[in-house]
This record gives structure tokens, sequence and C-alpha cells, in this order.
């Protein structure tokens, strides 16, 4: 027995003494507790928790269609997780929730019309080449999700653009028509603004309900998972273009609230956007990160061929986060003024 | 924040960021300071505050009473030891402190006629301290009385404290701010001593603020602490001393965060209080100032707490300085068998060690004994950049990029989000979700720097 078990043994009660071994005493470097409330973990199953006013209202809207799109995502994520990590020979992280919350978020930016292959390609892509050939969870550079849809919007253009929004067999008839950001660029027609808040128009499964994704939003602010930050930016950016364009076009408060409401905006806005990995650390930094999301997304509506643009724009902000991380080195207190 | 004031004085009475771990101090904060017996034996390292050693003035064999000089701090950084018993001189030991120092230390045998420890803590919660008549005390003869007595910084710097309160004719200290925050969780020695000794506090508040001619007192009390503020306000009456009571958050007690509080004003980086015109010292120094000046006695005894849920009875305790912490241990009634780390002062900021044979030091606050339930697990993942430290930390700076370059050993990353800054509260580990210890990452990324400036 070494003297410091000695010692510690000596220093316990005397009704503990016998028989008893003396307690095991570990030493480790400062601090000695931590959050227990706090966790990766808890941080994906809130994620998840925020998603699930969008993943209702989707399977009320849709049914089938995007009941299958979530179970071939998470399903395909969750396979790619497990192959990639294996491939790279590290230990499993399924554990963490993110593979699932990836597949989620993938299931419920699909168009419900979407063959079962396209889905998982996606995942594939998304967390294969999206994230685990950077070295997994925290290590990406750009949103694994979007990863894989950026990959199949192009691989499948027919499948996944605006086409496959229409004509979805068996759907009600309010969802069965062009979604409302093609039906107004493409056709001119203005959908009502009451329909694309509460959901009950066509789109993607996950994003048609604004309202869904505010409350779903709202939650993972609350539970500071999600930064108030770079909604708020991209919201009011967002807000800002399209109110100008408003005004110059005389369309009285139209256009900004459809530019508002339809779309994957709320959707990319407290979901996507906020994915912590592929946004900047700081609060200066996210309000950047934000802006510039909110200009890109505006810019793509309204000048470039897709009449959607979340996906593309949060790709390029995320590319952009190291720069902009750089550029946010926030002054340490009492640092002068340089 | 910046809309926040708090009443009377230019802070806002907080700081941004910060963190609020539980502060459990429950355990020990209604347990009235008791009073340990003269201890057998005391060991004193020759080094127990910031500095150069104290040189050894007795020798083995030779008989020492209580408070007699035993070694002298002979540079200006540096502070003397006293005897806080009587006792034989023995041989010097070797003793490891819980920091990891290695250091000689002057080992005294009781032996004959002790003052009993009991007239030494009577004399602490004496309510009738001295609150005006000091105009005789020249401010020289104050530090000149400090630096005589060897005290030093209590909260757990030890850093001497007449270095602080030395006059000098080019910083001139305004506000005097006593330091009563006791920010770590689990102790409650301060809030003890302030609840209990309230007078001398104020006492030694006035002297130590007469030294530097500071016009304006303040002591500062987190606002969880609202029995201590109650007591200090009653004993500071009809003086100049004004109480604080300032936010309880993590780290409150750490002397930038509080001088920003109360005072508004930010110490430079690498700078010290006294270069925005204020001086910080802990309760418990104040305490032993005045006891030092009006009652002239040195600094050889303190409160300590033990406490946490791997201590049979948590407890305040009035320690001899030098007394073994496995004394102290039993007298609180031993380790609990799921008792898993022992560290000396707080869980944030404390050492943990496993040699009970050290000495309580003059820079020890106490014990805190966790359970394998109440510490941290070390079951690390990957950043995922949720910016949590970064919302936390007190300095404004950004850990995860400090940890991360420290990892990478990547120095000049390091410097450039600047790593010097940290002050190593442990908010950032506290709070990240990946269980990262960016604390102890930081630091080696510090080494790291040196010796990549050195090369």
């Amino acid at each position: 027995m070494s003297d410091t078990n000695r010692l510690i043994d000596s220093a316990m009660s005397p009704e503990d003494r016998p028989g008893r071994k003396p307690p095991f005493i570990n030493v480790a470097p400062s601090p000695h507790i931590s959050d227990s409330r706090a966790g990766t973990r808890r941080m994906m199953v809130d994620v998840i928790l925020g998603l699930s006013p969008a993943i209702v209202v989707s399977l009320y809207l849709f049914r089938f269609y995007a009941l299958k799109q979530l179970i071939v995502c998470v399903a395909a994520c969750l396979a790619a997780e497990y192959l990639f990590v294996r491939m790279r020979g590290k230990s499993f992280t399924l554990k963490d929730c993110s593979a699932m919350v990836t597949g989620v978020i993938l299931g419920l930016s699909m168009p419900g019309s979407a063959p079962w292959f396209v889905g998982a390609l996606a995942s594939v892509v998304g967390i294969g080449i999206g994230k685990i050939v950077f070295g997994g969870v925290g290590m990406n550079i750009f949103n694994p999700a979007m990863v894989g849809r950026a990959f199949v919007m192009i691989a499948f253009a027919q499948l996944m653009g605006a086409g496959a929004y229409e004509n979805v067999t068996g759907l009600v008839d309010a969802v069965s028509g062009a979604t409302p950001l093609s039906a107004l660029k493409f056709n001119g027609v203005q959908t009502g603004i009451s329909p694309l808040f509460m959901g009950v128009t066509n789109g993607s499964v996950g994003e048609v309900s604004a309202i869904a994704c505010i409350l779903g939003g709202l939650y993972l602010i609350y539970r500071k998972t999600a930064s108030w930050q770079i909604p708020a930016s991209i919201l009011i950016t967002v807000a800002l273009i399209a109110g100008i364009t408003d005004v110059a076009g005389g369309y009285q408060g139209l256009f900004l609230l459809h530019h508002l409401f339809a779309g994957a905006l709320m959707f990319g806005a407290f979901f996507i956007a906020t994915d912590p990995v592929t946004s900047p650390l700081t609060a200066k930094g996210k309000v950047i990160f934000g802006v510039g999301t909110g200009c890109l997304i505006m810019v793509i509506r309204l000048f470039s061929g897709y009449p959607e643009g979340v996906m593309f724009a949060v790709l390029i902000m995320n590319a952009m986060t190291p720069l902009i991380n750089s550029w946010t080195i926030p002054k340490p207190m009492g640092q002068k003024e340089a | 924040m910046g809309l926040l004031k708090l009443k009377g004085f230019p802070g806002t009475g907080s700081f941004p960021h910060g963190v609020h771990p539980p502060d459990n101090k429950a355990l020990s904060a209604n347990m009235a300071v008791e009073v340990m017996e003269t201890p057998g034996t005391v060991t004193l390292p020759l080094l127990q505050h910031l500095g150069v050693p104290s040189k050894q003035i007795v020798k083995s064999g030779e008989t020492v009473s209580y408070g007699q000089m035993v070694g002298k701090g002979e540079a200006f950084v540096s502070a003397s030891l006293h005897a806080p018993i009587a006792g034989k001189v023995k041989r010097n030991a070797m003793v490891t402190l819980p920091n990891g120092r290695r250091l000689e230390a002057i080992t005294i045998q009781a032996d004959g006629e002790q003052i009993p420890p009991e007239r030494i803590w009577e004399e602490v919660t004496f309510t009738q301290w001295p609150k005006d008549g000091f105009s005789d005390h020249a401010p020289m003869d104050i530090v000149n009385k400090i630096q005589e007595s060897g005290i030093v910084g209590l909260g757990g710097a030890a850093f001497p404290t007449h270095v602080k309160v030395m006059p000098n004719d080019t910083r001139v200290i305004d506000t005097f701010v006593v330091n009563g925050c006791e920010c770590e969780p689990y102790l409650t020695c301060d809030y003890r001593l302030m609840v209990e000794a309230p007078d001398v506090i104020v006492a030694g508040a006035l002297l130590a603020a007469r030294a530097v001619s500071a016009r304006e007192i303040v002591i500062c009390v987190e606002d969880n602490k609202p029995e201590a503020i109650k007591r200090l306000q009653d004993a500071a009456r009809q003086t100049v001393v004004q109480v604080a009571v300032v936010k309880t958050k993590y780290p409150q007690g750490s002397e930038k965060q509080l001088v920003q509080a109360v005072v508004g004003l930010d110490i430079p980086l690498g700078g010290l209080p006294a270069d925005v015109g204020v001086a910080v010292s802990n309760v418990q120094t104040i305490a032993t100032v005045a006891r030092s000046i009006v009652k002239d006695v040195p600094l050889t005894h303190r409160v300590i707490t033990v406490s946490g849920r791997g201590i049979c009875n948590p407890k305040n305790i009035f320690v001899p300085i030098g007394v073994s912490l496995a004394e102290v241990v039993d007298f609180c009634g031993g380790l609990t068998p799921n008792a898993a780390r022992i560290i000396s002062g707080g869980p944030m900021m404390g050492f943990a060690f496993s040699d009970l044979s050290a000495p309580v030091t003059k820079g020890t606050s106490g014990l805190t004994i966790l359970t394998h339930d109440d510490v941290r697990k070390a079951n690390e993942t990957n950043c995922v950049r949720c910016g949590r430290c970064v919302d936390a930390c007190p300095m404004n700076l950004v850990p995860t990029k400090l940890a991360l370059a420290a990892r990478y050993k990547n120095p000049e990353v390091a410097d450039r989000y600047h790593i010097r800054a940290c002050v190593e509260c442990g908010s950032c580990s506290y709070v990240c979700p990946a269980k990262l210890n960016l604390v102890q990452l930081i630091r080696e990324g510090k080494v790291q720097l040196n010796a990549w400036e050195r090369r």
C-alpha cells in the first residue's frame, strides 16, 4: 500500500473502514464539473424535436409520400454513416444522432414525388462526401444535407426540378399544382398568403408550412441549440430586398409576404442555415452569414433560372464561413483599440 | 448590459458572458465556523505565495513561539512566514502541494504552552473593531506592517498584499474594492467570515484603503448572499465603506470581471487593477490586515471550507496554516466511500490531488471533495462549433479556436486569437457539449506559444 493510499485510508471515517476498500481517488485538470444538461446528442435531439411540427404537417399533407421520403433518407443516412465510418476505421458515431438529423432534414427537403433512389443517393453523398471525408461530425465545411440535395438536384434535374412538384398523383387538390414560387416565377400566378403561412400548398414535403417552421425554430432558439442571429438576419434581409422590389413593382405587400412565406425560406433560415458546424462562431459573424445568405437567396430567386435559392445560398455561405470567422475575431476584454 | 446600472456605482453590476454552475453552497453555508484544535505538527512550505520564496531564519532544534517569524520574505515580491503554534523546529521536510509544486518546508512540532485557537477566533469575530481614528496610522506604516505580517491574497492567488497597497505616485488608486463574491461553487469560507465577522472586514477595508489613499471603498458581494450583505451593511454604517451587490454569475469574483461590474472599467490585457486606479483584495485578506495592524498579529490562521458530497460532514473551519490536509479531512468525519476527487479550492479552478499529507497553505481556500457522479466525464467528441464557449467566455475570446490551435500545435493561430488573454476560469469547458477540456488545451497552447516565441 502506498503512502498516499494509507493516508486516504486513514482519512476515511471509522465506520466505513472495516471491510471497505479505500475510495478510488482520481485526478484531472480543472474544471472538475461540467454542465450535464449540455451534450452533442442533446443538441441533435433538440433539432429533431424542433423539426417535429414540420414533420407532422408534411405527414398530414403528403401522407405516404412524406413518410416514404423520411424513411428512405433517414435509413440511408444511418447506413451511410455506418459504412463510411467503418471504412475510415473510426469508432461509430451513430449514437450522437447527427446522421439522423441529416436524414430528417434531407427527407423534408425532397419533393414528395421523387423516387426512392434519389433520396437514398442524396443521403449517401451528403453523409459520405459532405461529412465523413472531412472527418465526421464537426469537421465538415458544407451542410451535409444540402450537399446531398445539391447533388441530386443537378444529377436528376427532371425528378428534382420544378416539374417534380406537379401532378403528384393522389394528392389533395391544393397540393397537386405547381409550387407557389415557380407558379409566380414562370406563370405569374400568386398564391394566397394564408395558405402559404399555414402550409396547404405544394412544395418539398417539410417546407410548405411557415408556421410549423417558425414554431420549431423558436423552440431551437429557446433551447439555444440554434442562434437567433442567423434566422433573424436572413429573414430581415429577405424582407428588405423583397420589400424594395414590392414597392418598386407596386405589389401592395403581396410580393413581400409571398417571398417570406413561400418556398424553403423559413425551413432554411431556422433549420439549415443554423447548423452550428457550418456557420460562424461569433454573434457578429452569424449576422454577416445571415445577411449574406439572405442576399443570395433573393438574387437566385429574382435573377436565376431556379425559382428557389435557399440551398445554394446556404452552400455558398458555408464556404465563406472560415473567412467570416477570421474577420470577426472578437476583441478580448481590456484590449486597447488598435 | 449597458443599459443597466448598479445603484451608486459606475458599473453595471455584472459582466458580459459567464456561466451559472450549480453553486452547491447549501452544503456548508449554514455551518458556523468551527475552530480546529492545535495540531501536533505544522508544515510551512517556503513558497506559499506568488514571487520569491521566503528565506528560512530559524534552525532545526530551535524553539519558536506563536507568531514568531520563521521565514523572511527578503525580495519585494515575497512574503514572510510565521509560526502558527509554539514549538520546536524539526528537520526540513519536502512536501508536494496540490498544485504540483515540490518544495522545502519548515516543520514545527507543538511544544510548550499554546494559545487556545478559540481565543484567536474570538478576536476575529469581536464586534467592537475600531472604525475610525486611523489617522495616526501613516500609510507607509500600514504597508510595512502588512509586509511584516506576511499577508498575501487569501482568495487563492496568494499575491503578496503589500505590493498591491504600496503607494505609488504615478498610479493613483481611487477605489479600493474588497472582493466578497466567492463565485466558486461549494466554497463558503468568505461567506461565513462576512456573516460572523463583518466588523473586522470593515475595519480592515478602511486601513487598507488608507494605505493607498483610496477615496472610495466598496465591498462587493454576490446577490445570492443576502445575509452577508445585511451584516456588512450594518457593520459599515456611519463609515465611508459601501456595500455593492453584484449579480451572481461565475466568474464574478475574478478581478477583471469584478472591476468591470463595479467600477465600469476594463483592466488592460496584461495589466493590473492599479492601471485603472483600482486595488482589489479578498475579504479574508482584508480581515487579516485589520488584525495585523490593530492587534499586531501576523497571518497564521485562516478559514477554509471543506465541502462536497464526498466528505462526511461539510464544514467551515478556522485552521492554523501548515496543518496537514489529512487532519482537516479527519476533522470533517473523513471521506465517504464514493468520494472520487479531492480538490484544493473550488471545482472550477481548483487543483485535484491525491497526497493528503500536503499542508494547508496561505492560498488554500478550501477542499472540495466530489463523488463519481459529480465529476465531469471525459467522453470527448468532436467540436461541433456550436459557439457556446464563445458565449460563455468572460474575456470575450473564442475558446474552441484557441484549444484546437493548441491541439494542432499552431501557436501562430493561437496568438492571433489572443490566447494570452485567457484567465483559465473554466467557463468554456463547463459548457462544452462535446465535453472537450478547452481550458487544459489552452494551457498547453500558452506553453507552445512561449516556446515558439523563444525559438
